[in-house]
């Protein structure tokens, strides 16, 4: 019996060939669904599972299906493999070792929301596993397992790769709907949402691998058993990326609502070199920067506990570490040069305040600044929360002013005066 | 005569059969990935070819090149050598192995090392940040990740692709 959900290729080897995945139980789920159960039942019970997406906004998967209208078709399912962001690396492994049963959560959703083609969007740099999976989406078609008439119903599926090419912004959903469509990859403006106008104009859902590889587990052993695991609110396991000032960074598939302390410490072997812990990202570059108190440390990863004792979202969980040695003024640095180097340029509070944060920050951590710029950094930061067309906008800004709200003396120790 | 239609016609329509039928511009990503791996970077009169198959214009081939940044449309080196040193790598040596890498090879990053065959540059995240240093290596119509890297690793790499370089000049002569 593996323990693991979705990684569980660490206790089966060779899960990523399709004869092994089938003898582990692989596509009774959808076999079950297309055969036995109606598209809305299928939704149904993702929704009674309270799975929420693992992509970042954690919103509750069946509800997001439950928006697309049944009067407009066809229906679009897209996966976002995209994943850029800084300290984010476990749809990889999944793409890369359990694809299988990605590619099945990704049939599911199709069949829930009646969508007859999925995209799979993948960033340019992982071409070497989107040949691959053109592989296994091949295998599928071989094996019956994709195409026409499945299982002998009317229902038909094809899959799709789509690969971007070297652009964090893609990641964001309407951004990667105008990527595949062949347009730069800009976000669009809401309303309308994708669940009405969405790829090529049409309903479209749009979810993280992640996402997608917690379906047929939920499938096949029922809502009830999914919410035994996790919190209440956040049910189900969570796989964390842990980087950064820590013995063992890697992912670590656990319960939601595991705290941080047992995170670092008990899986990821605490702090190297005599170090102590300083602080703590909790969703990547994008988060803020909190200090490493106990209460910080005590605080149970769910989506819920997160944003209520830090004030920070879990997001995509990719926890980054950083220890005494660390001087967040330099963070600060590398994390504005990221997404001035990534913003689409589309709307002038991101275009121009990214452009104005690096300077600054590049100055402060180069020891050139003026005391008065480490408020004039704020400054530009909180000019520009609240005022961009997209997140990336307001996730520049979040270690910026975390940063120097907690930390203003790493910020001090290297201006002049 | 549209060559790059003549010279890949299956696999140009296999493209398009991918998108719905006379929707032709979302092929445009993938026919730029099949211009960059046949050539090495993607040609002028390529990218019109390509403009022309999807009925667009080449000034919109041409935005999409330059607003993604895996898509060359000049020669370069022949290997991209592309470490990251984002902030969870940078937080394990990452800067310290670029800068280090680049002394071994007397150049800076950004250059090309003087046998045009290898481009050392900076990347930002490649979802490989617990098997730092790494870096992916663009070339031959390939990216490759390489991880948990050492200066002496990523060298005796580097001879290895001058010698593949070498030997492919060898027989194509
Ligand atoms: C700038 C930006 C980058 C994002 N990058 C990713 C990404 O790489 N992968 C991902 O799954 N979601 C990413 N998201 C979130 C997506 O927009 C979207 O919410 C998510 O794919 C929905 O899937 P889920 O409901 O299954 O989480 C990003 C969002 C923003 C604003
Ligand atoms: S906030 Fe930044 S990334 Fe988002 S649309 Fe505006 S310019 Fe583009
Ligand atoms: S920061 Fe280097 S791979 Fe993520």
């Amino acid at each position: 019996m593996s323990a693991y959900i979705l990684y569980r290729h660490r206790d089966i080897p060779n899960l990523n060939q399709l004869d092994v995945y089938q003898k582990n139980g692989g596509f009774e789920a959808i076999k079950k669904a297309i055969k036995t159960m109606s598209p809305a039942a299928v939704l149904n019970e993702v929704k009674d599972s309270g799975l929420r997406g693992r992509g970042g906004a954690g919103f509750p998967t069946g509800m997001k299906w439950s928006f697309l209208p049944g009067n407009l078709w066809p229906h679009y399912v897209v996966a976002n493999a995209d994943e850029s962001e800084p300290g984010t690396f476990k749809d990889r492994e999944i793409l890369e070792s359990n694809p299988f049963q990605f590619l099945e959560g990704l049939m599911l959703a199709a069949y829930a929301v009646q969508a007859n083609d999925a995209y799979i969007y993948l960033r340019g740099e992982f071409w070497q596993i989107a040949r691959r999976l053109d592989t296994c989406i091949e295998e599928l078609y071989a094996e019956g397992l994709l195409g026409d008439k499945l299982f002998g119903t009317k229902y038909s599926l094809r899959l799709h790769t789509h690969l971007g090419a070297g652009a964090y912004i893609c990641g964001e959903e309407t951004a990667l709907l105008e990527s595949i469509e062949g347009h730069l990859g800009q976000p669009r403006l809401r309303p309308p949402f994708p669940a009405t106008f969405g790829l090529f104009g049409k309903p479209t859902v749009i979810n993280n691998v992640e996402t997608l590889t917690n379906l047929p587990p939920i499938i096949e052993k029922g809502a009830a058993w999914f919410k035994t695991l996790g919190t209440e609110k956040s049910p189900g396991v969570k796989i964390f990326s842990l980087s950064g000032c820590v013995n063992k960074p890697g992912n670590y598939e656990l319960p939601l609502g595991t705290t941080f302390r047992e995170l670092i410490f008990t899986h990821g072997g605490g702090i190297p070199d005599g170090r102590t812990i300083k602080a703590i990202m909790s969703a990547g570059a994008s988060s803020v920067i909190v200090p490493a108190d106990d209460r910080a440390l005590d605080t149970p990863m769910d989506y819920e506990s997160t944003q209520a004792n830090l004030n920070a979202p879990l997001g995509s969980a990719s926890v980054i570490i950083l220890d005494d040695s660390v001087n967040m003024a330099w963070l600060v640095n590398k994390t504005v040069h990221f997404f001035r180097h990534e913003s689409c340029g589309k709307c002038t509070p991101c275009r121009e305040g990214t452009y104005w944060m690096s300077h600054l920050t590049r100055r402060i951590a180069a020891g050139e600044a003026a005391p008065d710029d480490i408020d004039l950094l704020n400054i530009v930061a909180r000019q520009m929360q609240g005022k961009c067309l997209c997140a990336l906008g307001e996730f520049s800004t979040m270690a910026v002013t975390s940063g120097i709200e907690k930390f203003r003396a790493d910020f001090e120790k290297l201006v002049n005066h | 005569m549209n060559e790059f239609f003549v010279q890949n016609t299956e696999a140009i329509q296999k493209i398009l059969s991918a998108y719905p039928a006379g929707n032709k511009r979302p092929a445009v990503m993938p026919l730029l990935y099949l211009a960059q791996r046949t050539n090495g970077f993607i040609q002028k009169k390529t990218l019109d070819e390509i403009a022309e198959i999807l009925e667009i214009t080449p000034t919109e081939v041409a935005s999409i090149v330059g607003f993604y940044t895996l898509y060359h449309d000049e020669p370069g080196g022949r290997y991209h050598l592309q470490v990251c040193t984002d902030l969870p790598c940078a937080l394990r040596g990452a800067d310290r192995f670029l800068q280090d890498l680049c002394d071994n090879l007397g150049i800076k990053v950004g250059e090309t090392t003087a046998d045009g065959l290898i481009t050392i540059e900076e990347v930002k995240c490649l979802a490989g940040c617990h098997h730092a240093p790494l870096f992916q290596v663009q070339g031959d119509g390939d990216i490759s990740y390489h991880e948990d890297q050492t200066v002496d690793a990523a060298m005796q790499l580097i001879a290895e692709l001058k010698k593949k370089a070498a030997e492919r000049e060898g027989t194509n002569a």
